[in-house]
């Protein structure tokens, strides 16, 4: 049986496994238990920074902490990070200082909260940074590699971990080929390639194998980094598919989608159909239900898939 | 309008009773705050608020904003009371297309004012209603209710600055201090310090009452509604209990967003009287 486990959790074991480098500092804005940084704090409280229900407070506070030679690992919901958004644009990007910011609960999947929980834009906002990382990874094995491999990068990032459990996409051994900026190939096909990101990845497994049931051929790939986006994996895709679909959690504009668009209409052409929150905010649902009523669950992926092989 | 204390002590153990219901249902929302407001929103709502249940939209109502939108059970508890809605809507608590969404939703919602969910929006919000209320030359009212967690938000701060600036009397909050938020208690999150000494330096009228003590609530709405104090914006501070009412919700950072299991249900509707042990 396939594992069921939740991105955040992948976060806040790798906090934990980061706290030998002492330089590595957790920031909280009272969504500790939520985000799973709660782990890091109480095992280190002496350098975790509570900045109560802040989040812009703590976004500049990271930035003076790695002005100073730590790397600051900061968190709440995704929805909350935007809040910040300014204080990231002119006081982290900017500077281009390395503080990690980390938005939980992202997408339309998390569910009953509703919609002023369910950030459909984070993707996109922080993608327009210049020097911000932007992931999304869809299980907790490559949610927790990605994470430890921010410790040594020189860029600020933005990843958005989802808050309910989803299939596991790696086992362990697998976590050396999960890398920031590339893009991983799950499962290999010909008539089209699902580029795929988040809960959206393991939706898109369970559309190629529908559509392998009829006899269409299709690749999916993991995009779990946006920017910066893994544009030869793209261009291979191009040649060797011919027709492409994006597949993600998120509004539909400015998100995966577009960044894939961006790239192919500077460089290789091929169909692409996009699949995403049809640019509208989202209602209290169960997580599978939020998916239907976005129509961005398995069967409409399979639809956009054989939708792009036609337009080929 | 006139309801006796001991009417309104009744309408709130009815609401406590919803609140349980609510989200044990959904097994998911946040019963702490929705209990500590209560007695509050209970009081307010049946002894001050100028509404018209039937005409919900009616521009000259005073306007009542759940900052703290996450307590939306609370809300729609009174508001089912009141008559807005009815009791079998709140079976729609975090249900696909239910008008009680997670957070209370004006666009979903009849008789919510405000579309919540994210802290230290609604003062801002209240503001805005309140400077609209005076240049319509209307004598309608914004009550804001605020948690204590959320006023560490700066721009809780900002609203309240201008607030007191623009001498806005017919604005009105009611901080439910109840010294829990999410993670944990207040104290440990982010001390406050001299919580009313703040609001009374950002210009504000202050006055302090047991928000669980039916007598000091209306002695509060009292102070809000006082004539003297239409000079700028007042605020009451409700000293109340996480979860009051239900012992094992008491004081426990746990249930600020926790669903109770099936012999916590049971356990909470003895201790409400709808029960026998
Ligand atoms: C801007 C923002 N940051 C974080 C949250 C997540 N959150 C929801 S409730 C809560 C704690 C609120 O505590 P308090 O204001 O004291 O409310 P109460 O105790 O009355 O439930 C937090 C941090 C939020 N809703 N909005
Ligand atoms: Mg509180």
């Amino acid at each position: 049986m396939t594992r069921m486990a939740a991105t955040r959790d992948g976060y806040g074991q790798a906090l934990l496994d980061l706290a030998d480098n002492p330089k590595v500092v957790v920031l909280e804005a009272d969504l500790g238990k939520s985000t799973k940084s709660l782990h890091f704090r109480k095992a280190h409280p002496e350098r975790t920074v509570s900045c109560g229900i802040g989040e812009q407070n703590m976004l500049l506070v990271g930035a003076g902490m790695a002005a100073s030679g730590y790397i600051p690992f900061a968190s709440t919901f995704a929805i909350f990070t935007e809040r910040a958004f300014e204080q990231m644009r002119n006081g982290v990007a900017r500077p281009n200082l390395a503080v990690h910011l980390c938005g939980s609960h992202g997408g339309t999947h998390t569910g009953t909260d509703g919609s002023s929980a369910q950030s459909i834009e984070d993707l996109a906002v922080f993608r327009t940074l210049p020097n911000v990382v932007v992931m999304h990874p869809c299980d907790d094995v490559s949610t927790r590699a990605l994470t430890m491999q921010l410790a040594d990068t020189n860029s600020p990032s933005y990843m958005r971990t989802a808050r309910n459990k989803t299939p596991v996409m790696y086992d362990d051994a697998a976590e050396g080929t999960i890398q920031i900026g590339k893009g991983v190939q799950l499962k290999e096909g010909t008539d089209v390639a699902i580029i795929a990101c988040g809960v959206m990845v393991s939706e898109s497994i369970k559309a190629a194998e529908a559509l392998a049931a009829e006899g269409v051929s299709a690749a999916v790939i993991d995009m779990h980094t946006l920017k910066p986006l893994d544009g030869d994996l793209i261009d291979s895709l191009v040649s060797r598919c011919g027709a492409l679909v994006t597949a993600e959690d998120h509004n539909v504009i400015g998100g995966l989608g577009s960044a894939v668009a961006e790239h192919l209409v500077a460089n290789t052409f091929a169909p692409l159909e996009m699949v995403g929150v049809p640019d509208r905010f989202g209602e209290s649902g169960q997580a599978d239900e939020m998916l239907e009523v976005m129509n961005i669950s398995s069967p409409y992926i399979a639809v956009a898939a054989r939708k792009a092989i036609s337009r080929k | 309008m006139s309801a006796s204390i001991a009417e309104v002590e009744e309408m709130a153990r009815k609401c406590r009773v919803e609140i349980v219901k609510m989200v044990y249902r959904a097994q998911a929302g946040h019963p702490g705050g929705s209990l500590s407001e209560i007695d509050l929103l209970a009081a307010l709502y049946a002894t001050r608020m100028r509404v018209r249940p039937d005409e919900p939209k009616w521009s000259d109502r005073d306007r009542f904003i759940l900052s703290k939108g996450h307590a939306s059970p609370g809300m729609y508890a009174v508001l089912a009371e009141m008559g807005f809605i009815s009791h079998e809507d709140l079976k729609s608590y975090r249900v696909l297309g239910g008008v009680c969404q997670g957070h209370v939703d004006m666009k979903w919602c009849p008789g919510v004012d405000f579309s919540a969910g994210s802290l230290g929006m609604g003062l801002s919000f209240g503001m805005g209603c309140a400077v609209a209320a005076r240049l319509d030359k209307s004598d309608r009212r914004a009550f804001v209710m605020i948690g204590d967690g959320e006023m560490q938000e700066g721009s809780v701060w900002e609203a309240a600055m201008a607030a007191a600036h623009h001498e806005l009397g017919n604005l009105k909050v009611i901080l439910d201090r109840n010294r829990i938020q999410n993670d944990d208690f207040c104290e440990a999150q982010m001390r406050m310090f001299d919580i009313p000494a703040k609001w009374r330096s950002f210009g504000w009228n202050v006055k302090e009452i047991d928000g669980h003590n039916m007598a000091e609530i209306m002695d509060g709405l009292d102070f809000l509604e006082a004539d003297e104090n239409s000079n700028g914006p007042s605020i009451l501070i409700a000293h109340t209990i996480k979860g009051g009412g239900i012992s094992y919700m008491e004081n426990n950072p746990a249930f600020h967003g926790a669903a109770p299991n099936d012999e916590q249900y049971k356990q909470a509707m003895i201790e409400l009287g709808e029960v026998e042990a």
